[in-house]
């Protein structure tokens, strides 16, 4: 169904986001379910798409799902919007579907990311598409898939905290830093993909709705628009996000993600922006690190 | 005992295919009563445990338990959440095996831990407090805290399955061959430990054995099962001192024979 013969000269066209409506109209239904339950694990029957699961086909196959022509889609890895795996997945979507990139979190109108979240505040009518690749987050403690099931069901989340237990008895706090479980309207745990947890407070109550898939696990979940999301923690060990002691060496921006850039093999190093769109932004508007302009 | 029995199983069976798992036992335990169940290999204690513990659903027959509210309540009729409720708080079930019935991959305080944690404890100062007490109950160092039973002994890993069961004060614990595979000398340690638990807290408990040994010294009653029935039942020193059926009988002999 995707691949038709015109004008005698073989030539492949695709459907446009490349899935043929019938999957996108499945995969919708999926996701209509999942923001009808926020944080519950909806499954899909997932495609086969033309790239290896560890490229976030999941999200490609939910930003396939949602994308329409009027679109203007933004894709980053880790933040950064020209590694190989954003600069495919965008170039993807530039050739099935037509539509319009940018690398600007303000002018995007949908974002598949992996890792991150923007630093840009998000808002209304923007879609958020995380590519996720271990949905359950019980999965650590209770590998049987029948048991997790029931856990959720009658929301037993005990299991969760045995896990930051675990991580306080050895490390003396709290270590997770990374996928850090969260609790979703008041009801489902759910693991927010890999983000460090710097950016779970970015999910609570956020304008723009969020939607995760999972390619490999075959699942969908969702926080609606304005929903509550809660980091899990202990009364006496609470919540909290990395903080840096630096700023930005490029834009000097302070209460951002930073990602440690090693500069040569004698110990050299700089910490900047691991969201590369809100650094250049900043340095636009003449914002300057200790670092900034010796390679510009 | 004039007490309202905890526990009432009535005519249970239990089919796995055409072979019989248990067939037409009714029992009843009470509140503070230690209830043996003893059998050869492959006599359906396992299975009998597994249906009063509603680990297996029945072929025929039901099993009731007192709620803490007074009810008598057929649990077969008990919601799932209600069910694994229970089962978290008012249940124990202390397996052969600790693989089966610990987390070996998590620390002992985790292990303890984690039916506070379900509970609803969110303060891990006093969940740990608290598994160390229970640790010091079960005769392990408040410095294994942290250390997960991969690195303890048989003995110990049973013991740690005793403190997991016991911190929510559970009324009944279903036990199956506690002290099956470890040395003499660490059975009888775990054997006083669980005794002195037992009669502290006022706990009911089922516990399976082959062993009268064990029957003997834990247990006020005991059921003797063969090929999946009751074929006797009683005060335990009586059924050992004088038992009735000629299979007890055998049963007793070859023990003191051994
Ligand atoms: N899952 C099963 N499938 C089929 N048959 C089973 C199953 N479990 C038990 N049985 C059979 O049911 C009977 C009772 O087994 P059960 O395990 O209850 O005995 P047991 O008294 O606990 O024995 P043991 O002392 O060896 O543990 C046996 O004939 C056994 O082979
Ligand atoms: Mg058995």
């Amino acid at each position: 169904m995707n691949a038709q013969a015109a004008g005698g000269m073989p030539e492949i066209t695709y459907n446009f986001a490349y899935l043929d409506e019938q999957t996108k109209r499945m995969i919708r239904r999926a996701i209509l379910k999942a923001i009808a339950v926020p944080g519950y694990q909806v499954p899909f029957a997932a495609r086969e798409m033309p790239m290896p699961y560890g490229w976030g086909t999941g999200g490609v196959q939910v930003t396939a799902a949602v994308l329409g022509p009027d679109d203007v889609l933004k894709v980053i890895d880790q933040g950064a919007d020209d590694t190989t795996n954003a600069v495919a997945i965008r170039g993807f979507f530039e050739k099935t579907a037509r539509v319009a990139t940018t690398t600007s979190t303000q002018a995007a109108t949908l974002i598949q990311t992996r890792h991150r979240v923007p630093e840009t505040p998000l808002r209304e009518n923007q879609i958020l598409v995380y590519q996720v690749p271990i949905p359950e987050p019980l999965r650590f403690l209770e590998p049987r898939e029948t048991e997790t099931r029931q856990l959720h069901a009658l929301a037993e989340y005990g299991l969760m905290h045995v896990k930051l237990y675990e991580d306080i008895a050895r490390h003396g706090h709290i270590a997770t830093t990374y996928a850090y479980p969260v609790e979703v309207a008041g009801r489902y745990v759910m693991d927010p993909s890999p983000i460090p947890k710097f950016d779970n407070p970015k999910l609570d109550d956020c304008p723009a709705l969020q939607l995760f898939g999972a390619g490999r696990e075959k699942r969908i979940y969702a926080i609606p628009p304005h929903t509550r999301v809660r980091s899990l923690d202990f009364e006496d060990h609470p919540f909290r996000v990395q903080r840096f002691a630096q700023s930005c060496a490029l834009c000097a921006a302070s209460g951002v993600y930073l990602d440690e850039v090693i500069l040569d093999d004698k110990g050299g190093r700089m910490f900047v922006c691991s969201d590369t769109d809100y650094c250049n932004g900043r340095q636009e508007a003449g914002h300057r690190g200790e670092m900034a302009g010796e390679g510009a | 005992m004039i007490e309202h029995p905890l526990l009432v199983a009535e005519g249970l069976s239990k089919n796995y295919g055409p072979r019989i798992g248990c067939r037409d036992v009714s029992l009843e335990v009470h509140p503070g009563e230690v209830l043996a169940v003893v059998g050869e290999s492959g006599s359906g204690k396992s299975t009998l445990l597994g249906l009063l513990s509603t680990e297996l659903a029945p072929s025929a027959g039901r099993v009731s338990y007192r709620l803490r509210d007074g009810r008598l309540a057929d649990l077969a009729g008990l919601g799932a959440a209600e069910k694994r409720l229970l089962m978290r708080t008012d249940w124990g079930f202390v397996r052969q095996n600790p693989a089966d019935g610990l987390r070996m991959a998590v620390s002992a305080g985790g292990n303890v831990g984690e039916r506070l944690m379900a509970v609803g404890w969110r303060h891990y100062g006093n969940i740990r407090d608290e598994a160390i007490d229970w640790l010091a109950k079960v005769e392990i160092d408040a410095d294994r805290v942290d250390d997960d039973p991969r690195a303890f002994s048989g003995g110990m890993r049973q013991r740690l399955q005793i403190a997991r069961n016991l911190v929510t004060r559970p009324r009944l614990v279903f036990m199956d061959e506690p002290t099956g595979g470890l040395d003499v000398s660490v059975q009888a340690r775990l054997l006083d430990l669980i005794r002195g638990l037992v009669a502290e807290l006022g706990l009911a408990v089922v516990i399976v054995t082959h062993d009268l040994a064990v029957a003997r010294l834990l247990s006020h009653r005991m059921v003797v099962m063969r090929h999946g029935r009751v074929i006797e039942t009683g005060i335990t020193d009586q059924v050992l001192d004088d038992p009735r059926e000629p299979y007890t009988q055998l049963l007793v002999s070859s023990v003191l024979a051994a």
